[in-house]
């Protein structure tokens, strides 16, 4: 059991202790408080619940392979031109999405695509009568493609990245067709980083709350996650909402182990890249097919942006930029996310470390332990534990301490960081695998170990994605507001925060102002990212 | 960070003026709108604490819901004197808890539409549920809810869900007021005619004036706001001949709170012109108490309901559950 007294694993272990004080913290909270009357767990299990839980499941997979599948195209068209204008750019625009609220991307979509959209017309032309928006299931899945196609595409491209230069050029040199070369490269590696992705993304799915409720229509289109709300904000029956939790992570678990199934472990390549940069292989058939693909993904995820921006300057900008209220928020958010984001990093980086330490301590062919597959895959079902379930349950433990109101602002931290860690980890852990699959032996026989070995060795193999980690978790933890429900907001008031604040009291025209700054924020924050990651 | 800083500064200004006494607090639990920079607490507070000698240090949450939850949570260890922001959908099921105590104030100043005389909360505010319509989309406003229900389905109303929003529970509660047991079929017919049911209020009234629908389910006061801040009389509340639903919001002292001088010096407080002034153009609703002028001419022409329509506590305590159910089979169908 020499392994885990490994001080990577070591450190996972500490880092998914963590995860699991958060979590069953919560759970302990509202348990103890639902021990006086379990009558709600039972009464939750009625004709609308099956109603809604077969909804739940049939949109999550549906938006899942509508942003998938689209991805792995798009993924591989950037992949194959390395090099062109406004590349970088679209990379970045890519990574918005996430920033974004929920409900700011339902009216930007909506801006598009509704009842009063720009393309009303010619929707109304085509279809021959009079549109009446994108409410119901095409609405949200329209939503849920546009956050997670985006988010697909780079963890694809991630993957595409971590495939040795060396294998492109000898690719190349032997003459390979893009068929080829998608059978023999490039779909080995997506395939591997397939059912994490498509994982992750039925699990955001699964929980979408706010678009549901703002596109979906009406109680016809309402998810676990709607329930799991209600049950704890409106009725405030603790029984009820562990129930339907503990519902939504089983349904989640057998999805996610489907999809485990479905996919194909990689052993990652133990060369190293010679070659430093891979020339455009891609011929002019192919290369029209490629631009267009882009364009149309670019369009697509460009468009609630515009919209966004349309309606946000026509907000009062010169006033809302001088407003000490949005400066307030836009510190009290950069301040939020940046420790969220830099606590997902180092959780997700220990959980990394263990995972591959594990990995490379056990036999080939035994199959990996359950400890191993909890540093894996584990993790990722923070996502489809509701925040409010979290800040709930941990409000009735802290209650009694009288200190809520300080505590607030370490609920959001630790909360964004959790959430934030599924994508840290999709985006660190191929790097790192890759790494740790060339370094291992060479290490071992050199005799460097612990933090030296981390300083001197992984760490400039995986400086480039750890800050992609750090930049996804800051823009997720921007546009966060879910965890304060019950604990009272005024300490942490965040620009989302002050957009919800606005159109609460008719200021519509400063909600839009505020959600255009928000995106303008994040843009910047990713640029800055990009640069610091380039010098480092 | 300002709560901090207040408290640092109480603290600082009583270790300045040691011979003084120790300033005293009354702290006030509300909902989140009613303390921001628009809403009526900075007021509120400034006002109260030029007569009081005291602070007032309020505790915001989401809404009233979350309100009556977080101040059920404490129990009795709570450290409000005073809850501020229930609506008469709550009161029952406040009382029940036994965490509120008498006001013993008069409520002679207390105006609301039909008359006051609970022992236990005391009214600040009130207004009445409203279809708002674009008029730059249709110009003829409907008569009644039966004109509504029955009307053409391709002009589309945003409403809100009953479940998770107060307009949407008020809504759910006017259609049942107008209709008894024939609410099912009208819902089924106003159902072809619902764009989408929003979670909150601030979502639908946003799709409204972005064009996305003509109708929005709102308060009588709304166009009040267009017409005052931003000189538009493109919004306009419709007048029902059935009536409108009423909904009164009140406050009223813990049993914590009920040893707290302070306490009842804010209730009375509370119902004359130091805090019923900041009411109109603040929390856009009707003042429950005496002003110390005529409101803006924007309120007088408001819609006045023919006829107030309002469910006992009790009522809604007793059926809230089972009307919601009854709500969602027919809208989820």
């Amino acid at each position: 059991m020499g392994v885990y007294r490994d001080s990577r694993v070591l450190a996972g272990i500490a880092g998914l202790a963590a995860v699991g004080l958060l979590i069953g913290g919560a759970f302990a909270g509202l348990i103890s408080e639902a021990l006086d009357d379990w009558s709600g767990a039972a009464s939750a299990f009625d004709s609308y619940l099956f109603r809604i839980t077969r909804f739940t499941l049939w949109q999550a997979l549906l938006s899942t392979l509508l942003s998938v599948c689209p991805a792995i195209l798009v993924a591989r068209a950037l992949a194959r031109h390395p090099v062109f204008w406004g590349r970088s750019f679209i990379l970045r625009l890519f990574a918005l999405p996430l920033a974004v609220p929920a409900i700011v991307a339902s009216l930007g979509i909506l801006a598009l695509l509704g009842r009063a959209g720009i393309f009303a017309d010619a929707l109304a032309w085509l279809t021959g009568e009079p549109w009446q928006g994108i409410y119901g299931l095409s609405g949200i899945l329209v939503a849920h493609v546009f956050f997670n196609l985006p988010l697909a595409t780079r963890f694809l491209l991630h993957a595409l990245e971590t495939v040795p230069t060396d294998q492109w050029r000898l690719a190349a040199q032997l003459g390979m067709g893009p068929r080829t070369t998608f059978r023999l490269i490039e779909w080995p590696v997506m395939r591997a980083a397939l059912p994490g992705v498509a994982g992750l993304i039925f699990m955001l799915c699964i929980t979408s709350f706010t678009i549901v409720l703002t596109l979906g229509g009406g109680p016809r289109a309402t998810t676990l996650e709607v329930a799991i709300y209600q049950a704890l904000r409106f009725d405030f029956d603790p029984a009820r909402a562990v129930a339907l939790t503990a519902l939504q992570i089983a349904l989640t678990v057998v999805v996610v182990i489907l999809l485990v199934r479905a996919g194909a472990d990689m052993v990652a390549d133990a060369n190293m890249p010679v070659a430093r940069r891979r020339p455009n292989m891609a011929r002019a058939p192919e290369t029209v097919f490629n631009a267009l693909v882009i364009i149309a993904a670019l369009a697509f995820v460009a468009g609630p942006f515009v919209s966004t921006i349309i309606s946000g300057v026509q907000a009062d900008l010169v006033r809302l930029a001088s407003d000490p209220a949005v400066h307030r928020a836009t510190l009290t958010s950069l301040g939020l996310a940046f420790i969220a984001a830099a606590l997902s990093l180092l959780l997700s980086l220990s959980l990394t470390m263990a995972r591959s330490a594990m990995e490379h301590s056990r036999n080939r062919t035994a199959s990996p332990s359950f400890l191993e597959r909890l540093f894996d895959t584990g993790a990722g079902f923070v996502l489809v534990v509701p925040p409010v379930v979290v800040g709930a349950g941990w409000f009735i433990l802290l209650i009694d301490s009288g200190s809520v109101f300080s505590l607030a602002p370490v609920m959001v931290v630790t909360v964004n960081a959790v959430m934030a860690m599924p994508f840290a980890l999709r985006a660190i852990r191929p790097a790192w695998d890759g790494a740790a699959e060339r370094h291992d032996r060479l290490c071992a026989s050199l005799g460097i170990s612990g933090f030296n070995r981390l300083r001197l060795i992984d760490w400039p193999s995986i400086r480039r994605p750890a800050f992609t980690a750090f930049a996804f978790a800051m823009a997720l933890s921007l546009g966060d507001l879910g965890v304060i429900a019950l604990f009272g907001s005024d300490v942490v008031k965040t620009l989302p925060y002050l957009l919800f604040e606005r159109m609460g009291s008719y200021r519509t025209a400063d909600a839009a102002g505020i959600a255009l700054f928000l995106g303008i924020v994040c843009l910047a924050l990713m640029m800055l990212v990009d640069r610091t990651r380039r010098s480092a | 960070m300002r709560r901090q800083f207040l408290s640092l500064l109480a603290l600082s200004t009583a270790l300045v003026a040691v011979p003084a006494a120790a300033q005293d607090k009354l702290t006030i639990y509300t909902y989140e709108s009613f303390t921001s920079e628009w809403g009526p607490g900075p007021v509120v507070k400034k006002n109260f604490e030029e007569i009081c000698n005291c602070t007032v240090d309020f505790v915001a949450v989401a809404d009233g819901v979350a309100l009556l939850n977080r101040v059920k949570l404490e129990g009795k260890s709570t450290s409000a004197d005073i809850v501020l922001g229930l609506d008469t959908n709550l009161t029952h099921e406040a009382k029940e808890t036994g965490l509120f105590a008498t006001h013993g104030i008069s409520l002679d100043k207390v105006d609301v539409p039909g008359g006051w005389s609970d022992d236990t909360f005391v009214p600040f505010d009130y207004g009445y549920f409203a279809i708002i319509q674009d008029t730059e989309a249709f110009s003829t406003p409907y008569k009644s809810l039966k004109d509504l229900v029955d009307g053409y389905p391709e002009q589309k109303i945003v409403i809100q869900d009953p479940r998770t929003s107060t307009p949407g529970l008020g809504l759910l509660l006017w259609v049942k007021a107008v209709y008894g047991d024939k609410a099912i079929e009208a819902w089924e017919n106003l159902s072809s005619r619902v764009l989408t049911v929003t979670p909150g209020w601030s979502e639908a009234y946003s799709l409204f004036t972005s064009g996305e629908a003509p109708m929005v389910l709102s308060y009588t006061t709304s166009p009040a706001y267009h017409e005052i801040n931003e000189d538009s009389t493109r919004y306009k509340a419709m007048a029902f001949e059935e009536g409108h639903y009423l909904q009164v919001e009140v406050a009223a002292a813990t049993t914590k709170g009920a040893e707290n001088p302070l306490t009842k010096q804010f209730l009375e407080f509370m119902t004359g012109p130091g805090f019923q002034d900041a009411i109109p153009k603040t929390n856009w609703m009707f003042p429950a108490g005496e002003t110390s002028g005529p409101l803006n001419p924007a309120f007088d022409r408001a819609v006045k309901p023919a006829k107030t329509l309002a469910f006992s506590p009790e009522e809604i305590a007793a059926n809230r559950d089972a009307w919601i159910r009854e709500w969602l089979d027919v809208m989820s169908r």
